[in-house]
């Protein structure tokens, strides 16, 4: 596809790093057969159009059939999904067991999924951006149903009656006529049966679900629970190393010198290539003995700090900034303003910081390489070990075990790599794992950024003008859903002081933070009540939905008991969800408490209520640390708080009452969820400090 | 140079050949694969890495081999019984108190030791208990109410 330079600044989502070149899904009908066994294999093949926009920004070229997703029944009627999705505590093993159970009739408990292993799931671009739930369930749904429709055609033909008189219910395909029934093992006994199916297949209305809309727990709870299931970090290969890795002493600092030998010494293997500089040792305490006993040099270059943040992302390239978006005129809009009020927002870098850090053991064999890590992105973490090894694709298998989870922060690969080149040094599998400083060091973090904003408003609280600048956090949710007749929405790239990458809901947190807390200091210049104010401004039926709902749980509207109390809303829309929160806060001596947080949420046909409502949740939560509390500090090229005892996350006190409303639009597509429930907790406590105590606070953190 | 350390660990006794001064977490893991405790920041901070010793919530990150010999260690591992699951991991697995599940099993630990001391155990004592162990995916709200769940259960 043609690259559009300026798009570059605009895309959706700029910070998602770039995935690799398309791969052709090659196996033939025989490969598949050898992977899986006999029975019925349905490959989902993507249409025209749903391949371009997996293709899109990677380059790739026309030709050869994509497959999305393939389903086997084998010759016992146990049925395997194969996706190249990840699971990382977002339940999308759950879900795509789900869509699979629905279209394809079967208890949920004979579905096995398998997920991220390159040598077993067909190429995905990674996940990321809420795309499992709008992207990979529908051609699972497609592939399920053909695969039903395959068994009805074994048992018709078996039965030698009409298809039509078959029902198909509990894994189990049924004649009523004359009483007789078979498994889909039955059927599928002995038979090598390959199809592939595009679109065009009726899909079961979210309406009629059985499965799929409803609480299934999640599937390998019980793994969880028993502490039997092995993420990347505790996978173990016989005569495997442990490994570490030498940090540059700051960032941008580049090995002057360094003296292998007092680490080798000490029996490790140690390895220099380049600027690489790692050891790998029996065991992880001989491996950092080894690693504390290398003698290095560093050159090192002047770095800036975190307390001058703000004015260099203003500085920054300041005179190029991209229009993203613009209508009417500012002039005219300001000219028949009543109200004018201009505001500068801040959003700090913020950690992800995984609680498991990244990890990666890996194994050559033969040439070929294997790795066990915990990534967003299977195929990408295959291409960078491919590239960066000098080897063809199919030389390296990336398995992604279940992760400790990501939020957009293990896109990228390096423990695989680091764990891929000690392995090669030492001869023996290595294992690698980050410690949680070089986690908070050496990932990336949500882009900061500094939001300029400027509004023209009528007495009557009509919105009329909207000039948004925001400088480096990007722009998911950069534009309004409020009926504005003049419009001018900047977007300025800014050279990041740190490494930055995707987050979850990444801009839209401060873009939603922006708008929100500057249509509070709207409300209050008019004396409007901000409820009414955004409802007055919005024609958006499904936020406006949102904003309603959460307001009636909330009681919104009820005056404050005491002085210290506040009360705060703000909402928005981001990657198909749309999401309202009301919070109360309590500010006592300026200590701020959130005391309940009450969040309304719409994403389409609900697919798992459940877990659904389990990532509102925890993303509410996690959206209230980087309100209150989470800032990364650096300095000299040196984070200055890379621990958790210095960077604080939310714990289990910090939680305040919590109520859910979750709004299932069984007539609308299925959106993803793991990233909009986080963007309205902020400005919702940001305005209820205001409500308590006069002050507005108009950087993340607030306090 | 490795001596031999004898651990009692889920009830048997377990020799290993160990520097006396690694962490028990690391013994754990990667000499026993009983790798249900993590870790997660090597300060004490998370809460991941929890086992029971002597019954007491301990960060087996911070806790070297050689204190721990001899006295009674539990892990994760060591919580089902004939396939039967503790109390408390029930509880975790009906309410669904987890995302990724990389703190589950410290979070567990800590639940356990709390309800074999109180039995019935207020909210305060629910959130002093548990404050220390991080849930990086905030899944808090359910892990108070497994909590709850196990001990409404008489889960010890």
């Amino acid at each position: 596809m043609a690259h559009d330079p300026l798009l570059d600044g605009v895309e959706v989502e700029r910070y998602e790093l770039f995935a690799e070149p398309v791969y052709r899904f090659d196996l033939s009908r025989r490969d598949f057969f050898k992977i899986a066994g006999g029975g019925l294999i349905v490959l989902c093949l993507l249409d025209e159009l749903d391949a371009q926009d997996r293709r899109q920004g990677r380059g790739g070229g026309g030709g050869g059939q994509e497959i999305g997703a393939w389903i086997h029944v084998d010759e016992k009627g146990a049925v395997t999904l194969h996706s190249g999705k990840a699971e990382v505590g977002q339940n999308v093993r759950t879900m795509l067991a789900q869509a699979v159970a629905e279209e394809l009739r079967a208890p949920i408990d004979s579905i096995k999924v398998v997920l991220g292993d390159t040598a077993l799931v067909p190429f995905d671009q990674g996940t990321f951006g809420s795309r499992s739930a709008p992207a990979m369930v529908p051609q699972i749904r497609t592939a399920g149903a053909a695969a039903r429709e395959a068994i009805v055609d074994l048992a018709a033909e078996e039965w030698k009656v009409d298809r039509a008189t078959l029902q198909v219910a509990d894994g189990k395909v049924a004649h009523p006529a004359s009483g007789r029934s078979l498994g889909f093992g039955d059927l599928t006994k002995g038979q090598k049966i390959a199809k592939a199916v595009g679109g065009g297949i009726a899909l079961t209305p979210p309406a009629n679900w059985k499965v799929a809309g409803t609480p299934v727990r999640k599937i390998n709870g019980r793994d969880i629970v028993t502490g039997r299931h092995k993420y990347a970090s505790d996978i173990h290969r016989p005569g495997m190393l442990f490994g570490k890795v030498l940090r540059p002493a700051s960032f941008s600092a580049t090995l002057a010198s360094i003296d292998l030998k007092p680490a080798e010494e000490t029996g490790a293997t140690a390895v220099r290539d380049g600027e690489f500089v790692g050891v790998a040792a029996s065991t992880e305490q001989a491996a950092s003995r080894a690693l504390a006993a290398l003698k290095a040099e560093w050159k090192t270059s002047p770095q800036s700090s975190s307390k001058e943040l703000f004015e260099l992302l203003k500085k920054a390239n300041a005179d190029t900034p991209v229009l993203v978006h613009g209508q009417g005129s500012m002039d005219e809009g300001f000219k028949a303003a009543e109200v004018s009020l201009q505001g500068t927002y801040t959003a700090a870098y913020i950690a992800h910081a995984p609680l498991e850090p990244r990890a990666a053991v890996a194994e050559w064999t033969d040439g070929k390489l294997t790795v066990w890590t915990g990534t967003q992105r299977p195929f990408g973490a295959r291409s960078e070990l491919a590239r960066t090894f000098g080897v063809t694709e199919d030389k390296v298998r990336v398995i992604v075990p279940d992760t400790g989870s990501g939020y957009g922060g293990k896109h990228t690969v390096e423990a695989a790599i680091e764990a891929a080149r000690l392995a090669k040094a030492a001869g023996k599998p290595v294992k690698v794992v980050w410690t949680r400083e070089e986690e908070f060091t050496w990932a990336y973090f949500r882009p900061a950024g500094l939001l300029d904003v400027r509004s023209g408003t009528k007495k009557d609280g009509t919105l009329l003008a909207w000039e948004f600048h925001n400088y480096n956090s990007g722009t998911a949710a950069i534009r309004p859903l409020y009926e504005i007749p003049h419009q001018k929405i900047h977007f300025h790239t800014v050279r990041s002081p740190l490494r930055q990458g995707s987050y979850r809901g990444l801009a839209s947190t401060a873009n939603t933070f922006a708008r929100e807390t500057h249509l509070d200091e709207i409300a209050r210049a008019v004396a409007m009540d901000p409820l009414r104010l955004r409802l007055k401004n919005l024609k958006d039926a499904r936020l406006r939905a949102v904003f309603e709902a959460a307001a009636e749980k909330f009681g919104w509207g009820k005056a404050k008991k005491e002085e210290k109390q506040g009360f705060g809303l703000g909402g928005g829309f981001d990657k198909g969800g749309f999401t309202a929160t009301c919070a109360e806060v309590r500010v006592d001596n300026g200590r701020v408490r959130v005391v309940r947080a009450v969040t309304a949420f719409e994403c389409g046909a609900v697919i798992n209520p459940d877990h659904l409502r389990n990532q509102v949740e925890g993303a509410v939560l996690m959206g209230l640390g980087g309100a209150l509390f989470e800032a990364i500090e650096y300095e000299g090229g040196k984070i200055q708080n890379p621990r958790f005892s210095q960077y604080r996350v939310p714990r289990l006190a910090d939680a305040p009452a919590m109520e859910t409303v979750l709004l299932d639009r069984k007539d609308l597509p299925s959106a993803g969820a793991g990233e909009a429930p986080i963007i309205a907790i902020a400005p919702a406590i940001g305005n209820a400090i205001f409500d308590a105590t006069g002050e507005r606070r108009r950087s993340l953190p607030l306090v | 140079m490795p001596d031999a350390i004898e651990l009692r660990i889920n009830g048997a006794a377990k020799n290993v050949q160990s520097n006396p001064d690694r962490s028990l977490l690391s013994v754990l893991r990667d000499d026993l694969d009983l790798t249900g405790a993590k870790y997660g920041c090597g300060e004490g901070q998370c809460g991941a890495c929890t086992v029971l010793v002597d019954g007491k919530p301990t960060r087996s990150c911070l806790t070297s081999v050689r204190t721990v010999a001899g006295k009674e260690i539990l892990t994760v591992e060591g919580l089902e019984k004939d396939g039967k699951l503790h109390p408390v991991q029930e509880a975790f697995l009906e309410i669904g108190a987890m995302q990724c599940g990389y703190c589950t099993c410290g979070m567990i630990l800590t639940a356990v030791a709390l309800l074999n001391s109180k039995p019935q155990p207020t909210e305060q004592d629910i959130v002093e208990s548990m404050n220390g162990n991080i849930c990086r995916c905030c899944a808090y709200p359910r892990i108070a109410a497994a909590v709850r769940s196990a001990a409404s259960k008489g889960g010890k």
